[in-house]
C-alpha cells in the first residue's frame, strides 16, 4: 500500500476518532441527565414527574427509531444553524450526538434503575435531599453500568460514524466506501475494517477493565 | 464548623415549632397520637388500611420492640416515625416535634436525629466501611476532618476499627450490620430504628448484635424500636413491647407483663414459639381420655412471674402428701420473669386431682387436666 494511502488512513481515523470522541463527550453530557431523569421521574419516584417522564420517553424513541442516515440529512437546516455549516467533521458532530443522547440516555435509565431502591430510602432516611441521593448514591453505585454503557455508546457512535460521508464527514467508514467500494480497492477496505475492528477492541477491553475496576460487588476477601 | 454544620449535631433545631408541652408526657421519645394510615388504591390492587386507631408512646432512653407478623403494619410503622410517609390521620410526634408535620428541608434536618439499621444493611457497593459511616455525615455538611475523627470513634465503638477500609462485599453479615448500626448512630440520633435488623443473621452473629445495641442504648442513651417478627429478639433485648396486628396495636407495656399474661392470640403465639406449648411427642401420644386403675392423671401448670415455678413440684408434693411426677417442663425468662409451664403426672383417682387443682388455684397457678397415662 502506498505511503498516500497509508497517510488518507491516518487521515481518516483522526476524523473518526474527532467526530466520535466528541459526539460521545456531548452524547454523554446530554444523555446522563436524561438518563437519570428518566430514571427517577415515574410516578412515586425521586423527581416523581410521570407526564414530562413519558413525553421525554416518546422523544427518544422517536429519534431513536428514526435510521441515523434518515437523520443526518433530516437535521442538515439545524445542523447549519449549530455549527455554522452542515458538511464536514464539525457538522457531523450533530447528528452524531442527537444520536447518542438518547441511546445513552437508555442505557444510564437502565444503569441507575439497577441500583437497589433499598439505597434511596436508606440515604433518604438520613435526610439526604434528591440531588445528593444522585450524586451521592445512584452514580456512584451505577458506575460500573454506566461505563459499561458508555463504552457500548461509543462503539455504535463508530458505526454510525460510518455513514457521515454522505455529508462529507469523512472518517474510516467514508474512505471505505469511496476507496474501497467505488474505487475497486479492496485493500482499502480491508484496511479500513481492521482499523475499526482494532479500534472497536481497543475501546471494549479499556470499558470492561474501567467497569471491573470500580466494580466492587464483585470483590472476594 | 459554619452555623448549618453546627445543626447537624443532634442540636435541638430552633426553627422547628415545639408542640405545646402539654400535649406530650414528659418521657417520650416518640408518641403515635390517632394514627391511621392508608394506602390507595393504585392499578387495580384494593387500598390497604395499613394502620388503625394507633395510639401509644415509646418511652424516652427505653428499648421497644414492635412485633407482629408479617403485613401487621411494622413498616409503615417504622416509616412514619422516620418521615417517609406521612400518616393518613394524626400524628407522630419524636423528640417533642411533629414528624408528620414537616417536609422538605425541615424534615430533612429532623431526620438526622433519627437513625435506621435494615435487614439488608442497605450499604453502599462502592464505598468502603469508613465512608459508608461517613455518609450521613457528608449529607449534613461537616467539614472531611471531623467526619474522618468520627468515623473512626465509631467504627471503635461499634468493635471493626480494623475493617475502615473494606469493601461491604469483603464483610460478613455481622460485620455489615455493624457498619449500618455506626452509620445510623453517625449523627448523634435520638431515636434508632432497627427494621429487622438481625433477620438476616445467624443466632449467635444476632446475639453479638444485639448485645452491641443494648450497649449502645446503655452508653449513649438512644431510645431504641425494634421492629421484629422475631420473638427471641423482644425477648433479648426489649424492656417494652407493643403487639401489633393486621394494623391495630393489640397489646402494648412491659415485656415481663405482656408476657406473663398474654392476653391476644396473637400474643399467645409469640409467647408460644419461645416456651413451646406442644407436650413431647412421646407424651402426647399416651394420652387418653379415661383414667387406667394405677395410671397417672396429667395437669399442665402455667408459670408466670419471678421464682413462680421453683418450688411448686415439692410443695405440691409435701403438702398434699403425694407423689408428684414431672412428665415435661419448659420454662425461660423473660424481662426477669419466668414463663413456661409445667407437666405434672399425679395419682390418678378423683381425689387426688381435685385436692391438686384447687391447690393449685389456691396459689393463682393456671392449671389444667389434659387426660392420663398409664
Amino acid at each position: 500500500m502506498s505511503p498516500e494511502l497509508i497517510n488518507l488512513i491516518i487521515q481518516a481515523t483522526g476524523e473518526s476518532l474527532y467526530m466520535v470522541g466528541i459526539a460521545a463527550l456531548l452524547g454523554t453530557a446530554f444523555g446522563l441527565p436524561l438518563g437519570v431523569f428518566l430514571a427517577t421521574s415515574r410516578k412515586g419516584e425521586l423527581f416523581a414527574a410521570p407526564i414530562v417522564n413519558r413525553v421525554l420517553g416518546i422523544v427518544v424513541n422517536a429519534t431513536r427509531s428514526t435510521p441515523f442516515i434518515i437523520l443526518v440529512v433530516a437535521i442538515i437546516p439545524f445542523t447549519r444553524l449549530v455549527a455554522g455549516t452542515s458538511i464536514g467533521s464539525t457538522a457531523a458532530i450533530v447528528p452524531l450526538t442527537i444520536a447518542s443522547a438518547p441511546f445513552i440516555a437508555r442505557l444510564v435509565e437502565a444503569a441507575i434503575r439497577e441500583v437497589d431502591g433499598g439505597l434511596i430510602e436508606t440515604a433518604s432516611s438520613f435526610g439526604a435531599s434528591p440531588l445528593q441521593i444522585v450524586f451521592k448514591v445512584l452514580i456512584p453505585e451505577a458506575l460500573p453500568g454506566l461505563l459499561l454503557a458508555l463504552t457500548l455508546a461509543v462503539v455504535s457512535l463508530l458505526g454510525y460514524s460510518a455513514m457521515v460521508g454522505a455529508v462529507g464527514g469523512g472518517g474510516l467508514g467514508d474512505l471505505g466506501i469511496r476507496y474501497g467500494y467505488q474505487r475497486f480497492m479492496p485493500e482499502m477496505m480491508l484496511a479500513v475494517v481492521v482499523v475499526l475492528i482494532a479500534l472497536v477492541q481497543l475501546v471494549q477491553s479499556a470499558g470492561d477493565y474501567l467497569a471491573r475496576r470500580v466494580n466492587r460487588r464483585l470483590r472476594h476477601r | 464548623m459554619n452555623a448549618h454544620q453546627s445543626l447537624a449535631i443532634g442540636q435541638p433545631i430552633e426553627t422547628l415549632e415545639p408542640i405545646s408541652p402539654a400535649a406530650t408526657e414528659p418521657d417520650a421519645m416518640v408518641r403515635f397520637e390517632g394514627i391511621s394510615k392508608t394506602y390507595p388504591a393504585y392499578r387495580g390492587k384494593p387500598g390497604v388500611n395499613a394502620l388503625q386507631n394507633i395510639d401509644f408512646a415509646i418511652p424516652r432512653g427505653s428499648i421497644t420492640g414492635v412485633i407482629g407478623r408479617s403485613g401487621a403494619g411494622k413498616s409503615s410503622l417504622v416509616r412514619l416515625i422516620n418521615g417517609l410517609e406521612k400518616p393518613t390521620t394524626g400524628r407522630v410526634i419524636v423528640d417533642d416535634r411533629d414528624i408528620s408535620a414537616l417536609a422538605g428541608r425541615e424534615l430533612r434536618l429532623a431526620q438526622r436525629s433519627i437513625g435506621m439499621i435494615f435487614q439488608h444493611f442497605n450499604l453502599l457497593s462502592s464505598r468502603t466501611a469508613a465512608d459508608n459511616i461517613a455518609l450521613p455525615l457528608e449529607i449534613a455538611g461537616w467539614s472531611k476532618a471531623d467526619i474522618r475523627a468520627r468515623v473512626a470513634e465509631l467504627l471503635a465503638l461499634v468493635g471493626i476499627a480494623d475493617k475502615h477500609d473494606r469493601y461491604p462485599s469483603e464483610l460478613s453479615g455481622g460485620q455489615k450490620q455493624r457498619v449500618g448500626i455506626a452509620r445510623a448512630l453517625a449523627t448523634r440520633p435520638s431515636v434508632l430504628l432497627s427494621d429487622e435488623a438481625t433477620s438476616a443473621l445467624d443466632p449467635q452473629t444476632t446475639r453479638a448484635i444485639l448485645d452491641l445495641l443494648a450497649n449502645i442504648n446503655r452508653e449513649l442513651g438512644v431510645t431504641i424500636v425494634l421492629i421484629t417478627h422475631e420473638m427471641s429478639v423482644v425477648r433479648q433485648l426489649a424492656k417494652e413491647v407493643v403487639v401489633l396486628d393486621a394494623g391495630h396495636v393489640v397489646e402494648s407495656g412491659h415485656v415481663a407483663d405482656i408476657f406473663t399474661h398474654p392476653k391476644h392470640p396473637i400474643t399467645q403465639s409469640f409467647l408460644a414459639e419461645v416456651i413451646g406449648d406442644s407436650l413431647p411427642v412421646s407424651l402426647a401420644s399416651r394420652i387418653v381420655s379415661e383414667p387406667y386403675a394405677a395410671g397417672q392423671a396429667v395437669i399442665r401448670v402455667q408459670v408466670r412471674g419471678a421464682g413462680a415455678g421453683d418450688t411448686v413440684v415439692a410443695r405440691l408434693a409435701r403438702e398434699l402428701g403425694l407423689d408428684v411426677a414431672l412428665l415435661s417442663a419448659r420454662i425461660d425468662e423473660i424481662g426477669g420473669q419466668h414463663v413456661g409451664s409445667l407437666t405434672l403426672g399425679i395419682p390418678s383417682g378423683e381425689d387426688a386431682v381435685t385436692r391438686t387443682l384447687a391447690w393449685l388455684s389456691q396459689y393463682q397457678f393456671s392449671a389444667e387436666r389434659l387426660g392420663y397415662v398409664a
